[in-house]
C-alpha cells in the first residue's frame, strides 16, 4: 500500500496544518479578534457565556495557556463546529458552508474536468504534428491564461450576457426558482454555470496544454515509442495507448497545484458572477469582518482540495501499474 | 624544454569556446519567445521608472467636469466617474504592481532555493521533511488563505503582501530544485567533490548551483507571475489599501462604479489588458527559459517546412534525394564484376 | 551454433534485403551531418550479416534510415533498400520509395527490428500480452481475439519465458526478460528479415550469451535473415556469416566471417582486430588506434581513415577508395583501400584465408545451408 499510503499521509499531514494555520493567524494578527467578535456578536442579541468560550476557543484566550487552547481548537473541531456565522446569524458556520458548497464543487469540477479533458487533448495534437497551425494555440492560450480570471469574466458577461443576451449573467439559478433536484431545474442552473465555467476554462486550460505538449514531447522520444511505430501498428493507438497515456501521468502530480489555483481563481469568478457558490460566502464574510466563517471556508476549502488531489491519486494509480503494484 | 603539450592543448581549446555565460546568452536570445517576453518586459520596467513623469495629470485629480469623458484628445483613455485621468493612473500605477511582484519574485525564489537545493542535497529525514513542507504549502490555496490574512489586518503595508505572497510562493520552485538537485546529486562531479572532502556549501554553491540557473530563472518568473497576479486579484477585491494607485485598485474602483455597464470600457479594459500583458511577457520568456533548459522543445534547427512535413507522417524518416533517383534495376559498375565472379562459381 | 556460420553464403541465395547508395543525413542544408555515404549492404535469404564499427561510425543509423524510421532530424537522402519477398506472389519494394501504407504493412510483418537497451523499449502502462497481440492485429486482421492471446503465448513460449507472464508489466520483468519479450515481438509475424541493433550490450555477460544462443537457435528453427548491429566484433565473428565493417559513414570492408578474422584486409579492420585481447593464446601488448573519427559536417575528401592509417598514401588523403574486391586471396569479399590499387600489400593485410582454396573454386558446404 505504499504509495497511496503515502500520499494519505500527506493529507493528513497538510489537513492537520491547514487546521495550525488557522487557529494561529487570529492569534499573530495585531488587535483582538475576540473583542471585535464579541462586540459584532452583541449586536444581534445576548451574548450567551457559551458563546463567549466558543469565541475564545476559536480566537484566542488571554487566560489559557497556548497549549491549552490548541487543544480545545481541535476538539471544538471535533465536535463538528466551526463557530457561529455573523453574517448569518444565528446559522452555524458549518450549514452556511454546507449550502454554498455543491454549487463551487460542481462549478468547479466541472470546469477543472473539462480544461483538463480540452487541454491535454489540444497540447497531445499539437506535440504530435508540430509545425501545424495548433502551434499558434499556444501563445493563444497564454495571453488567456495572462489575463486576470475576473477580467475575462466581466467581459465575458458584457459580451455575452449583456449585448448578445444568450446566457443568464448572475447567480446559481433564476430568482423565484425552488433548488430542488428536479431535470429543469438542473438545466437551469446548469444554463446559470455556462458563463462562468467558461470562463475558468479558459483561463485554466492554458496550463494543460503547454504541460502537455512539453510531456508529449520528451515521451515521444522515448524508445517505446519508436518500438511502435516500428510494429507498423496504427498511428491512432501510437499516439493515444504509447504516447498520451505515458505522457498524461506527470498532469496528475501537477493537479495538486493546478487545482489550487483554479479553486483561488474561482473566488474571484464567483464575485463577478454573484455565483452562490463559498467564493462569495467568503466574500461576504469579509466585508462582515466575519472571521468565524473566513476561517471555517479556508478550512473546508483545503479539505477540499486535499479531497480532490486523492480522487486524483485514486485515478494516476488506475492508469500506472508501476504506482498500482507499490499500491 | 618542458613544455607540457597537454595543458597547452587544453588552453588553446578553453580560449576558443566562448564564456559559459555568453553562450548562454546568445542560446537564449536565439528564441523568439525570448526576445518577445524581453521586449514586453523592458517596456513596462521603462513604464515603471518613468511613469510618474510622463502622466499628464495627478492621478488623484478629480474633474467634475469630464465625469466618465470616452477618450479624446486631452485625456487619451478618458476619464473615471469622478473625473480622474485613466492614463495617467495606469501609468503612475505601473510601478507599485510591478514592485511587488518583483519583490516578492526575489524573496520566494531565495527561499526556494534554500529549501529546494537544500531538500535534493541531503537525504533522508532532513530532506524528506523539507520536502513534505513544499508539498503542504503547495496544496493550500493561496488566495482564501490571503483573504483571511487581509482582512485580519488591512492597514498592512506593501511589504507585508510581498512577504506573505512570498512566503506562499515558494513552493513550487523549491520543488522543481528539489527534482534537480537530486538529479545533480548523482552526478560524478558531485559525488567526486563529496568524495574529496569538499564542505557541502561550496559543493553547492560553486557545484550545483551554477547548473541549475536556467531553472531557478523559469521558477522565479513564475513566481512573479503569481504574485502580480494574486495581488492585483486582492486588490480588486478592494482587501488592499485602497489608496495607492495601482492597476489592481483601478479595476476594483472601475467595477463598483459599474464601468463596463456605463460603457465606459476605457476604464476597465485597459488596466485589465495591462496586467495581462505583463503576464503574458514573462509567460513568453519562460516558454523560451524552457525551450533553452529542454532542446527538444526548440525546433532543432529545422525549418518549418520540413518539420511540419516529417510530421505528417510520424515515424517515418523522409526521403529528400539530392539526386534524382536511379531507377532500381540499375546495377553499378562494383556489382557487374561480383556477380560474375559469383556465378562463375 | 549453425555450422554454416563463417563460411559465407551459400551460392544458390537470393539477396532479401539490398542497400545500395545509401545516404543518411541528420539535419538538412549547410549543416547536416552526413553519418552515412554511399552504403553498399547485402543480406541474403537466412544469412547472418554482422555490421560492426565504432560508436558513432553510421552502423544504427544505416539500419534505421535503411527502414525509416530514423527519428527527427534524420532524412535519407539518396539510395536504394529492395526488400524482396520469400514468395514469389509480390514484387520486391523499395522501401525508399514506399507510399506510408506500404511501409506500415511491410514493417514488422517483413522486416522487425530489436532494439537496443531494452530498458526503455516496452510501454511501461501496457501488460506484455497487450503489446504482443496489437501487433497481431495491425497485420493479420483474419485472427480472432483467442487466436492472438493464443499465439501471443506461443511467442513467450518459443524464447523460454513461461505463458503466466503474459499479464505482467514491463517493470516486473528482468533486463534478460524484457530482451526476450523483444526478440518474441520481433518474431510475432514471421518475418523474413530480423534487424538487431546491440541487443545484448546492455546485459551481463551470462544473459548475453544466453539470449545469442536463443537467436541462433530460433534463427536455425525459423530460417530469418539477421542483420546483427555491434561495436563487439568478438561477438560476430561467431555467428556471423558474413561481417561488414563501418568506419564514419561509409562500409570499409565487407567479407565472411572466418576469412576477415583470419585475414583482414583493410586496415582498420586489422587495427580493430588487435585491439580486443583473446582468451587463450599468448599475451600481447594491446594497442589501440590513436586519433579519432572525422566530424561528420564536412566528411574528409579521401579516405576517412587515412590520418589514422599505418600504411596511408598520399593518394588516401586525396580520392575516396570505392568499395571492390582486393587485390588477393578470394574475390567473394570486399574491401575500400588504396592499398590493394599498389604492387605491394602490407603484411598485416596479406594473410592467407583459413583453409585456404584458390580463387574461384567453391567453398566447402555443409548440411544446414537454405
Amino acid at each position: 500500500m505504499s504509495y497511496l499510503a503515502r500520499r494519505i499521509g500527506f493529507y493528513i499531514v497538510t489537513a492537520w496544518a491547514a487546521v495550525t494555520i488557522n487557529f494561529f493567524i487570529p492569534r499573530l494578527m495585531p488587535g483582538s479578534p475576540v473583542e471585535i467578535m464579541i462586540a459584532r456578536l452583541g449586536q444581534n442579541g445576548p451574548v450567551t457565556p457559551g458563546m463567549i468560550h466558543a469565541l475564545e476557543t476559536q480566537f484566542g484566550n488571554p487566560k489559557a495557556s497556548l497549549l491549552s487552547q490548541y487543544f480545545s481548537y481541535w476538539s471544538q473541531l471535533f465536535h463538528g463546529s466551526l463557530g457561529i456565522s455573523l453574517t448569518d446569524y444565528p446559522e452555524s458556520v458549518g450549514s452556511v458552508i454546507g449550502q454554498a458548497l455543491p454549487w463551487t464543487i460542481g462549478l468547479i469540477g466541472a470546469s477543472v474536468i473539462i480544461a483538463f479533458v480540452l487541454g491535454t487533448a489540444i497540447g497531445a495534437y499539437s506535440a504530435w504534428r508540430r509545425g501545424s497551425f495548433l502551434d499558434g494555440a499556444l501563445p493563444l492560450s497564454a495571453f488567456l491564461q495572462a489575463l486576470p480570471y475576473f477580467f475575462l469574466g466581466l467581459v465575458v458577461i458584457e459580451v455575452f450576457g449583456e449585448r448578445l443576451g444568450w446566457f443568464p449573467t448572475s447567480g446559481g439559478y433564476s430568482q423565484g426558482l425552488a433548488p430542488v433536484l428536479t431535470p429543469s431545474f438542473i438545466g437551469n442552473a446548469a444554463q446559470h454555470a455556462i458563463l462562468p465555467a467558461f470562463t475558468i476554462v479558459v483561463t485554466s486550460i492554458s496550463g494543460w496544454m503547454v504541460g502537455q505538449r512539453n510531456l508529449m514531447i520528451t515521451t515521444l522520444d522515448q524508445d517505446y515509442v519508436l518500438v511502435a511505430q516500428a510494429k507498423g501498428i496504427s498511428q491512432r493507438r501510437v499516439m493515444w495507448m504509447y504516447a498520451v497515456r505515458n505522457a498524461i501521468l506527470p498532469q496528475f502530480a501537477s493537479f495538486a497545484v493546478a487545482l489550487g489555483l483554479v479553486v483561488s481563481g474561482s473566488i474571484l469568478v464567483e464575485l463577478v458572477f454573484s455565483y452562490p457558490g463559498i467564493g462569495s460566502v467568503l466574500l461576504n464574510a469579509v466585508g462582515n469582518e466575519d472571521y468565524s466563517t473566513m476561517q471555517g471556508i479556508f478550512l473546508i476549502i483545503t479539505l477540499a482540495v486535499l479531497a480532490a488531489n486523492f480522487i486524483a491519486d485514486l485515478v494516476y494509480v488506475v492508469l500506472d501499474p508501476r504506482a498500482r503494484q507499490e499500491a | 624544454m618542458t613544455v607540457n603539450v597537454a595543458t597547452a592543448a587544453t588552453i588553446e581549446i578553453a580560449a576558443s569556446e566562448p564564456a559559459p555565460g555568453r553562450r548562454f546568452w546568445s542560446l537564449l536570445t536565439r528564441s523568439k519567445w525570448v526576445t518577445a517576453g524581453l521586449t514586453i518586459f523592458a517596456i513596462y520596467v521603462f513604464l515603471a521608472i518613468f511613469g510618474r513623469m510622463l502622466a499628464p495629470y495627478d492621478p488623484s485629480y478629480q474633474n467634475y467636469g469630464e465625469i466618465l469623458k470616452p477618450p479624446s484628445a486631452q485625456h487619451l483613455l478618458g476619464t473615471t466617474q469622478l473625473g480622474q485621468d485613466v492614463l495617467s493612473q495606469l501609468l503612475v500605477g505601473a510601478a507599485p504592481t510591478l514592485e511587488i511582484g518583483f519583490l516578492a519574485g526575489v524573496v520566494a525564489t531565495a527561499l526556494s532555493i534554500v529549501i529546494g537545493v537544500g531538500a535534493g542535497f541531503y537525504a533522508g529525514s532532513a530532506g524528506e521533511g523539507l520536502s513534505l513542507l513544499s508539498n503542504i504549502f503547495l496544496v493550500i490555496p493561496q488566495i482564501p488563505l490571503l483573504v483571511v490574512i487581509s482582512s485580519l489586518d488591512p492597514k498592512a503595508s506593501i511589504w507585508v503582501y510581498a512577504l506573505v505572497l512570498a512566503f506562499l510562493g515558494w513552493a513550487w520552485g523549491a520543488r522543481v530544485l528539489r527534482a534537480q538537485t537530486i538529479a545533480l546529486a548523482q552526478q560524478d562531479f558531485v559525488l567526486a567533490a563529496r568524495a574529496s572532502g569538499e564542505p557541502a556549501w561550496r559543493i553547492i554553491l560553486f557545484e550545483i548551483l551554477p547548473n541549475e540557473i536556467p531553472v531557478v530563472a523559469t521558477s522565479f518568473v513564475y513566481t512573479v507571475v503569481g504574485a502580480i497576479g494574486s495581488y492585483v486579484a486582492l486588490c480588486f477585491l478592494g482587501l488592499v489599501n485602497i489608496n495607492t494607485w495601482n492597476w489592481g485598485t483601478m479595476l476594483y474602483w472601475a467595477q463598483s462604479q459599474q464601468a463596463l455597464q456605463s460603457n465606459a470600457w476605457w476604464w476597465f479594459i485597459p488596466p485589465g489588458l495591462a496586467v495581462a500583458f505583463i503576464l503574458l511577457g514573462l509567460v513568453m520568456l519562460n516558454f523560451g527559459l524552457d525551450e533553452f533548459i529542454n532542446p527538444r522543445l526548440r525546433a532543432a534547427g529545422i525549418s518549418r517546412k520540413a518539420m511540419k512535413a516529417a510530421s505528417r507522417q510520424q515515424g517515418i524518416t523522409p526521403v529528400v534525394r539530392k539526386r534524382p533517383a536511379e531507377p532500381s534495376g540499375a546495377v553499378r559498375a562494383g556489382d557487374e564484376i561480383n556477380n560474375a565472379a559469383r556465378r562463375a562459381k | 551454433m549453425s555450422v554454416t556460420a563463417g563460411q559465407g553464403t551459400p551460392a544458390d541465395t537470393q539477396p532479401v534485403l539490398d542497400i545500395r547508395g545509401l545516404c543518411v543525413d541528420y539535419g538538412y542544408g549547410d549543416t547536416a551531418t552526413h553519418a552515412v555515404i554511399d552504403a553498399d549492404l547485402t543480406l541474403y535469404r537466412g544469412e547472418v550479416v554482422g555490421l560492426a564499427g565504432e560508436s558513432g561510425s553510421g552502423k544504427s543509423t544505416l539500419a534505421y534510415g535503411a527502414t525509416r524510421l530514423l527519428r527527427q532530424p534524420g532524412v535519407v537522402t539518396d539510395g536504394s533498400v529492395l526488400f524482396t519477398p520469400n514468395s514469389g506472389a509480390r514484387a520486391a519494394v523499395d522501401i525508399l520509395d514506399a507510399s506510408p501504407a506500404r511501409l506500415r504493412a511491410l514493417r514488422w510483418s517483413d522486416v522487425a527490428l530489436v532494439f537496443q537497451a531494452a530498458m526503455n523499449s516496452l510501454n511501461p502502462v501496457l501488460s506484455v500480452q497487450s503489446q504482443l497481440t496489437d501487433t497481431l492485429a495491425a497485420h493479420r486482421k483474419e485472427m480472432t481475439k483467442r487466436e492472438r492471446a493464443e499465439r501471443a503465448g506461443e511467442l513467450l513460449e518459443l524464447v523460454g519465458i513461461s505463458r503466466d507472464r503474459l499479464k505482467s508489466f514491463p517493470h516486473e520483468l528482468s533486463g534478460g526478460m524484457k530482451q526476450r519479450v523483444m526478440i518474441a515481438l520481433a518474431l510475432a509475424l514471421d518475418p523474413q528479415v530480423v534487424i538487431m541493433d546491440e541487443p545484448t550490450t546492455a546485459l551481463d555477460v551470462v544473459t548475453q550469451r544466453q539470449i545469442m544462443e536463443q537467436i541462433m537457435s530460433l534463427r536455425d528453427r525459423l530460417g530469418f535473415s539477421v542483420l546483427f548491429i555491434t561495436h563487439d566484433l568478438s561477438l560476430l565473428l561467431e555467428m556471423a556469416d558474413t561481417i561488414a565493417i563501418m568506419y564514419a559513414g561509409r562500409i570499409v570492408e565487407s567479407a565472411p566471417a572466418r576469412q576477415l578474422f583470419h585475414a583482414p584486409r583493410h586496415p582498420y579492420t586489422a587495427a580493430l582486430l588487435e585491439s580486443f585481447p583473446s582468451l587463450h593464446g599468448e599475451r600481447k601488448m594491446m594497442a589501440g588506434i590513436p586519433g579519432s573519427p572525422p566530424d561528420m559536417r564536412r566528411p574528409p575528401k579521401g579516405c576517412a581513415f587515412a590520418d589514422r592509417c599505418k600504411f596511408a598514401l598520399p593518394r588516401c588523403t586525396d580520392e575516396q577508395p570505392p568499395l571492390a574486391a582486393p587485390a588477393i586471396g578470394s574475390q567473394d569479399r570486399q574491401v575500400a583501400c588504396w592499398l590493394h590499387a599498389e604492387d605491394t600489400l602490407p603484411e598485416r593485410l596479406s594473410a592467407p584465408e583459413p583453409g585456404s582454396q584458390p580463387a574461384g573454386t567453391a567453398p566447402e558446404t555443409t548440411g544446414g545451408s537454405r
